[in-house]
Parts: structure tokens; C-alpha cells; sequence
């Protein structure tokens, strides 16, 4: 493979944009062939649901639906990215929502109201993220095996807090942002979450010493090293920032879900990884953009709408995302060796 | 370098320990009130005299949905009510190798008598006879093993049941209604649970021909999975009268996406009898107007049968010297009418 040549050329390209003044112009310029592949397939769907269900997809209430659907699982993909660009991988984030909601939903916790669920949530994902990332980046663990075993642990302790019961939220204030009340001009708080998370982390990602700093860790580690990155503390860093984004959207899922459940976040962490990668991140690190990854996570949100718009059962979806995930690497593949 | 990081390791692992401290310090699980108290035990014994002291192995599930949960409390429950029962219990598994690994520890204890609830029925058949053969009766719960001859009782519940009564108590809501929509928000559609809940429910409707199934939608038996499914088929079904959900603690997640979108112009029925469930009935604010059981309570029953076949007995009210070799459970239709009754067998 070319991955020890591209480290350099990546970080370099990523300097040019910032020197052209007219931001937008740079930013047309940087929406490169895979992004533009990503809306193609995303229009094809559009027009897919468009044609087949006019009435219920071309709708509102249909749009709000998809983009709040996508908001929890899509913010943890936007941490899940920089773990993935770093050349990281974090098994742990299912297993970390989990745990973040159920603990954010035990009766003593939503005795403190909102802002207890809220800090609970938050501060055990990124309690979670720490663990990972000390193992990491400290402990020398390969992180596939430090975050599967989180996965394990967490998932066990969740089921140990909750005892297989469904925890029911009764805190109104937190209830009250997940109905239609609560919307921004016709925009769901969670979407707006997720809306700043995804502004943040491509800001992150592509404005700052940080993101270049992931870019880099993921393209070449041990240049980075020598290029004068702490790359053990950056690491650190990643995983902490994973952690940040599973407590975030627990706290989502707690105001859709409207209760606290050790099944919460099944699979989520082949989701994000699979949005990851048909967005165009690699998987063995040093290339990757939020733009990509969130479409990702949109084109998968909006096929699940479709079928569930048209009847179609739940074994036909499995094998049309499989289907997708195959072809969009493909195209995927096709497209990286023209330019 | 090193002095540096080590510093700075334990300066994370402090922090980490103390927000760990933190979250357990503003934390516990323990509702103040105690109507945690499980269902089974404020109906009758099969015989409430103390009889031969009985060994029971218990074999249960892992524990990690609410219904699975009450079958385990169920249980536990029902054995410390007898005097003369002692209960050996395993901890409960989803995986098939450990669970036979953990049968073949209770019979190699020489428990009296076996209370299995198989993660796999097919799977765990051979155990189950290996049991039987070693002189150990085995009272097989639930899901049910590939032959007869690898239990001597057979107690569970009735999906095709489920799915009948629910279609009946639908059908009746609806009746003189001309083309009425149902949905069906169904549970994992890779359980054969699943398709006989189903296809009861669909051969209940065939009585009713004014009655037309528009939509089906799988959910994985999740409130997060329910929400998730509910919302789509809401979005999709602009006009239906009336929707079966399959599962209760899915149902929360229903409940939730139904309140979400505003709607209340159709009836719904749910399955299991959740605590939460009978909640929402009796109070007849929402949508949700009846649930068919999946009574957890046939752990408690299986108890009592294990015992009646350690002691040698029949079950009271019935004419045999012997416990049945088959016992389904009547899938009753809870609704506002009945509620209070079911109310302490709900389970959450």
C-alpha cells in the first residue's frame, strides 16, 4: 500500500486551503470527487423516496424525522472520525451510551433534574473515554482491544446498574426538548446538537493545530513523533473526545428515547464505522472528513426511512445497507486512484 | 520524560477515580418505595404444606430486557416461599456453551429437579437429555426442546396466543367500522416468536373482513429499536385505526414516538404486560388501551412444578396423580377492565 507516502502530502494539502482568503471558494475547491459522490448518492435516494412515497417523504415532518433519527448515532460519528483519522478504531462507543444513559437514568439521577441527567451522561462518557484513552496511549493496548474491552465491561456494567429493567425518564424538562414544542424554527433540538457537533468537529478537524495533529498521528505516527507531537497525549486526546461525543448523544437518546436501557446503542459502533468508512475515511488512518462521515450516517438514515415509508421488512434493509457499504468503497476506490 | 508522564498518568487516574466516586455518590438504583416486590406471589401455591425437602437447579436467562428479568425474580421468589425447596441457581446466560456448561454443573450436584429456560431450545435439547437420563426431571420453561423427551413438563407461553387475542380484541374495537387500517409494530423478526405472534394475529383478522393489515415494521424488542420503528411507520401511515405492538418494553419506545408526532387517533395494543404498560392503561389517557400477557409468572409455575415433582404430587384441582407433561399459558387481554388485577404482575 502508498500509506507511508501520503502522511506528508496530506498534511501538506491541508495548509494550502488556509492560505487562499475567499472561504468558500476554498471550500468548492476541497469538495473533492467522493464528497460530490456522497451527495450523488444521497440525491439518488432523495429521489428514490421521492418517487416511490411523494406524499409521506417529500414532507416536513419527514425531514425532521430523518435528520433527529440521525442525530444521535451521527454525533457519535463525528468522534468516531477523528479515533478512525487518527488510525485509532473505538468498539466502546455503543457500549458507552449504554452506560452513559442507563447510569444518567437511575432514580437518584433524575432526582437532580436536567442537569443531572445531563452531567451524569456526559461525564461518564467521557469518564469512559479517559479509561480508553490511558489504555492507549499510556498503557501501550492496541486500541482495538482496550475499546473491546470497554465494550465488555461497560455493556456488563450498564446491565448491572439498570438489572434488565427499562429505566422511564420522568423529568419533564428533558422529556419536553424531544417534542414538537421545542423546535428551533421547525428544527428538533437534537438536530441542532447535531448540527454544532458536526460544525465543530470539521472546524476541529480542519482549522486547527489539533486536527492536523490527528492527520498526522493517523498518516505517520512516528513522523509526528519526530515532527514534535506528543502523539501518546494526542491519542489521549481522541479517545477522551469519543468518550465526549457517546455521553452527548446518550443524553440525545435519553430525550428521544425518553428512558435509560442496557440496550441502548446495539451496534452502534459498526454503524459509526461503517459511516466513517463510506465517507471516505480510511480505516488504516491519516484521511478523513466529517462532511464524508456525516453523509454517511445520512444516506444510511434515509434508506432505513424509505423502506420503513414503503413496508419493506427488516432482513431486506440488512441486505440494501451491506449492498451500500460495499458499493460506495468501491466507487470509493475507483474514484481515490483518478485523482 | 518518563517522570513527566508517569505524573501525569496518575494525575488522570485520579481524576478518573474521583468522577467515578462522584457518579456512584449521587447514584443508586433503589426505587424508595418497595413495589419492586415480584408478580407470583400473591397467587395460591399449588400446595402450601411443607412436604419432602426438594433441590431445584435453576438454569435462567441472562437477564438484560425487563421480561427475562422477572422470569429470574420470579423464580428466586417463588422458591423462598417454600420451606421445604432449596434453590441452586446459575447465573444466567445467553450463550448456548455456557449454559450447557452450567446445566451439567446442577446435574453433576444431583439437584433433585430442573428448571431450564434455554437460550436456544433447539440447541440446549441434548443437555436437557443427558438430564432426563441421569434421573433428573426436567421442567423445561419457555422455549420449548427439539423433542418431548428431553423434559417431563413443558410450561410456557402462548405467542400464536398473543397474537390471536390481540387480533380479536382489535377486530371487536373495530367491528362496524368499514376499511379499517391495522399496523403492526413486530418484535425481532429473526425469533420464530416473532412470526407466530404474527401469524396469530393475522388469522384473528381474517374473521374480520372490514379489517385490512397495512404496514408491518420489525423492532428488535428495544425502547430505543420501538421509538426508532414507530416513528417511521407513523410517518408512513398518515391514517391507520388501530396498531399491535408485540412488546411492551419496545412499547415504551412506541408510546414515546407516538407522543413525539402528536397522534391519538387510533387504539393500541401491546404484549408482555409490562408494569409500565398497565400504568398507561389505567390511567386510558393515551393510546395504549390493552396488552396481551406473556405472564412472567410461569417462572414462579415452573417452581411450583418442579417442587410437585420432586414430592411425588399432582397439581391441586386437577383430577391426576401427576403434574401434565404440557402446560401453555392463556394469553389474556389486560385492559382497563381488568387491570387492577394483573397490576402486581407487571414487571418493568
Amino acid at each position: 500500500m502508498t500509506q507511508p507516502v501520503s502522511p506528508p502530502r496530506d498534511s501538506s494539502t491541508d495548509k494550502v486551503p488556509q492560505a487562499q482568503p475567499p472561504a468558500w471558494r476554498g471550500l468548492m475547491a476541497r469538495a473533492d470527487v467522493r464528497t460530490l459522490s456522497l451527495l450523488g448518492v444521497l440525491a439518488v435516494l432523495i429521489l428514490i423516496g421521492g418517487i416511490t412515497k411523494p406524499d409521506e417523504f417529500l414532507d416536513t415532518r419527514n425531514l425532521q424525522l430523518v435528520l433527529t433519527q440521525a442525530s444521535v448515532i451521527g454525533v457519535v460519528t463525528v468522534g468516531m472520525t477523528f479515533v478512525i483519522v487518527s488510525g485509532g478504531i473505538d468498539l466502546s462507543v455503543g457500549a458507552i451510551v449504554a452506560l452513559a444513559s442507563v447510569w444518567a437514568t437511575t432514580v437518584a439521577t433524575q432526582e437532580y433534574g436536567f442537569t443531572g441527567i445531563l452531567f451524569t451522561a456526559v461525564v461518564v462518557g467521557v469518564g469512559c473515554g479517559l479509561v480508553n484513552g490511558v489504555l492507549i496511549a499510556y498503557g501501550a493496548m492496541v486500541p482495538f482491544i482496550a475499546t473491546l474491552a470497554m465494550l465488555a465491561s461497560a455493556r456488563g456494567l450498564a446491565l448491572q446498574i439498570t438489572d434488565g429493567k427499562t429505566q422511564i425518564v420522568t423529568v419533564p424538562s428533558v422529556l419536553d426538548l424531544g417534542e414538537r414544542d421545542a423546535y428551533v424554527l421547525g428544527v428538533p433540538p437534537l438536530v441542532l446538537v447535531f448540527a454544532v457537533v458536526t460544525v465543530i468537529g470539521w472546524l476541529v478537524l480542519n482549522r486547527t493545530t489539533f486536527g492536523r495533529r490527528t492527520v498526522a498521528v493517523g498518516g505517520n505516527p512516528e513522523a509526528a513523533r519526530l515532527a514534535g507531537i506528543d502523539v501518546r497525549r494526542q491519542r489521549l486526546y481522541l479517545y477522551l473526545l469519543s468518550g465526549l461525543c457517546c455521553g452527548i448523544a446518550a443524553f440525545l437518546l435519553i430525550v428521544l428515547s425518553g428512558s435509560g436501557q442496557n440496550t441502548n446503542g446495539n451496534l452502534y459502533e459498526l454503524d459509526a464505522i461503517a459511516a466513517a468508512i463510506i465517507g471516505g475515511t480510511l480505516l488504516t488512518g491519516g484521511r478523513g472528513t466529517i462532511t464524508g462521515s456525516v453523509l454517511g450516517v445520512l444516506i444510511f438514515t434515509t434508506i432505513t426511512n424509505i423502506f420503513a415509508l414503503n413496508n419493506l421488512q427488516s432482513d431486506v434493509q440488512q441486505i440494501a445497507k451491506g449492498a451500500i457499504i460495499v458499493a460506495a468503497v468501491l466507487v470509493q476506490r475507483r474514484t481515490a486512484s483518478t485523482t | 520524560m518518563t517522570e513527566i508522564t508517569s505524573r501525569r498518568g496518575l494525575l488522570f487516574g485520579a481524576a478518573a477515580v474521583s468522577a467515578g466516586a462522584l457518579l456512584t455518590g449521587c447514584t443508586s438504583n433503589e426505587p424508595s418505595d418497595s413495589e419492586d416486590e415480584p408478580a407470583g406471589n400473591d397467587q395460591p401455591a399449588a400446595d402450601d404444606k411443607p412436604g419432602k425437602q426438594v433441590t431445584i437447579g435453576f438454569a435462567g436467562p441472562q437477564a438484560d430486557h425487563g421480561w427475562l428479568n422477572a422470569i429470574n425474580d420470579n423464580a428466586k421468589n417463588r422458591a423462598e416461599k417454600y420451606s421445604d425447596v432449596t434453590l441452586e441457581i446459575t447465573e444466567g446466560s445467553n450463550d448456548t456453551a455456557q449454559q450447557i456448561g452450567q446445566i451439567e454443573t446442577l446435574i453433576n450436584k444431583k439437584v433433585d429437579v430442573l428448571v431450564v429456560l434455554p437460550a436456544d431450545g433447539k440447541a440446549l435439547t441434548q443437555v436437557g437429555l443427558k438430564a432426563m437420563r441421569a434421573g433428573i426431571p426436567v421442567v423445561n420453561l419457555d422455549r420449548i426442546f427439539n423433542t418431548p423427551q428431553a423434559y417431563r413438563c413443558w410450561i410456557g407461553g402462548d405467542n400464536y396466543g398473543m397474537g390471536l387475542n390481540a387480533g380479536h380484541y382489535i377486530g371487536e374495537k373495530l367491528k362496524g367500522k368499514p376499511n379499517a387500517r391495522v399496523i403492526e409494530l413486530a418484535g425481532l423478526d429473526n425469533l420464530e416468536l416473532t412470526k407466530q405472534r404474527t401469524q396469530g394475529f393475522d388469522d384473528a383478522l381474517k374473521n374480520y373482513p372490514n379489517i385490512k393489515k397495512v404496514a408491518r415494521q420489525a423492532a428488535e424488542f428495544t425502547v430505543e429499536s420501538g421509538q426508532a420503528k414507530m416513528a417511521q411507520l407513523l410517518q408512513a401511515q398518515s391514517k391507520f385505526d388501530a396498531l399491535w405492538n408485540h412488546d411492551d418494553d419496545q412499547g415504551v419506545g412506541a408510546l414515546r414516538a407516538i407522543e413525539q408526532a402528536g397522534r391519538d387517533d387510533f387504539l393500541m395494543v401491546g404484549g408482555a404486560g409490562a408494569l409500565s404498560a398497565f400504568q398507561a392503561i389505567k390511567q386510558d389517557d393515551g393510546v395504549l388501551k390493552a396488552t396481551v400477557l406473556y405472564p412472567p409468572t410461569m417462572a414462579a409455575s415452573a417452581i411450583d412444578l418442579a417442587r410437585a415433582l420432586g414430592q411425588g404430587k399432582g397439581i391441586g384441582g386437577m383430577a391426576e396423580f401427576e403434574i401434565p407433561a404440557s402446560i401453555t399459558l392463556y394469553s389474556a387481554v389486560v385492559d382497563k377492565t381488568n387491570v387492577d388485577q394483573y397490576m402486581p404482575t407487571g414487571f418493568r
